[in-house]
């Protein structure tokens, strides 16, 4: 046995080695997971970025599945993932907001005048500062709260249509059906 | 040679500890007393930024890093100690902020894995060295010391004394 034994122990270890390193290759560091997920969402009032004058705040959001996702002109890839938001607006089975993110006025609301416009309503956060409260530091990040304005889920980077049918959609039809 | 690699080691610990950088400019901001200042500095260097990650708040040019340290600095002019601004941030960004990890189960490995590894190659070495010990002196059959000392020049009687 100790004979296999000096064989083995040195394959055991390789194994639980390249497992982990296996395991790093798919995990993307950029991805941080969010400390904000299981708690009531962050409170926030802010001037609407088509209107001024009105305000959107975390209160708007409750008693409903609700969506927030945080946007900007400057966001390459916020581009890319605004067709998708377009085709999840389309479905009617959840209401997005929007929370503009360090941008300016007149280019977000040319942006949605030129792309359409998914969001029920979006915040303008000129500074950011809502942006920090909700843990932002990259834009596109999108949270999906449940009917108890709780955050059940972060969604880092942009959603592809993939992430919409696997992940998103399912997601929402839970929240939905749970009161 | 000895001198060269003393001086590298000096100059390492000197690069590596104490010097409080000032990676980027630093926005202008106002400190009462150079003993603030530095306090700041020395938080900022502690706290890490999600952008870039592998820089901290002081060093990151990142445009978070900019609105982190401005808010950093708001808390501590507001009277905040450090556990509440840490604090602050881990609430939002979470343990990933900090380049000290507290102390908790999600974290034992980091912490106690090394001692745990040491401890384990400390045994396999007294258990390897034990076992060498006692082989040493068995694994000769008395035909092959009498060749040995033979060999060697040795009487029987000195061998013995040694071992």
């Amino acid at each position: 046995m100790t004979r296999y034994l000096r064989y083995l122990v040195p394959l055991a270890i390789f194994i639980v080695l390249a497992a982990f390193l296996y395991r790093g290759l798919s995990i993307d560091p950029k991805r941080v997971p969010s400390p904000l997920i299981g708690k009531p969402m962050p409170a926030f009032s802010l001037p609407r970025l088509q209107d001024p004058a009105a305000t959107l705040g975390n209160t708007d959001l409750t008693g409903k599945v609700s969506i927030l996702n945080i946007w900007a002109t400057w966001c390459v890839s916020c581009r890319a993932e605004h067709e998708v938001l377009l085709l999840l607006a389309r479905t009617g089975k959840v209401d997005i907001y929007g929370l503009n993110y360090k941008d300016e006025r007149p280019k977000a609301q040319q942006w949605l005048t030129q792309l359409g416009n998914p969001y029920v309503a979006n915040a303008f956060d000129a500074d950011g500062r809502v942006g920090i409260d909700w843990g932002v530091y990259g834009a596109p990040e999108t949270f999906i709260m449940d009917k108890q304005g709780i955050i059940r889920h972060k969604h880092i980077g942009p959603i592809t249509v993939d992430d919409l049918n696997n992940e998103i959609l399912p997601l929402i039809a839970q929240l939905q059906a749970t009161p | 040679m000895m001198k060269i690699f003393v001086s590298v080691f000096a100059l390492c610990l000197l690069l590596g500890s104490g010097t409080v950088s000032a990676g980027v400019t630093l926005e202008a901001f106002k400190f009462d007393t150079p003993a603030e200042e530095l306090h700041f500095k020395q938080l900022i260097e502690e706290l890490r930024c999600l952008v870039c990650q592998n820089q901290s708040l002081a060093d990151s040019d990142a445009e978070l890093a900019h609105d982190l340290r401005a808010e950093v600095y708001e808390m501590v002019q507001a009277g905040k100690s450090d556990d509440e601004v840490v604090e602050f941030l881990v609430a939002r960004y979470g343990d990933f902020v900090l380049y000290n990890p507290p102390v908790k189960p999600s974290t034992y490995l980091i912490w106690f894995g090394p001692f745990a590894l040491l401890l384990l190659a400390i045994f396999l070495l007294v258990r390897a060295v034990g076992r060498q010990k006692r082989t040493a002196v068995t694994d000769i059959t008395p035909e092959e010391r009498a060749r040995l000392d033979a060999a060697l020049g040795t009487t029987p009687s000195q061998q013995d004394k040694q071992r």
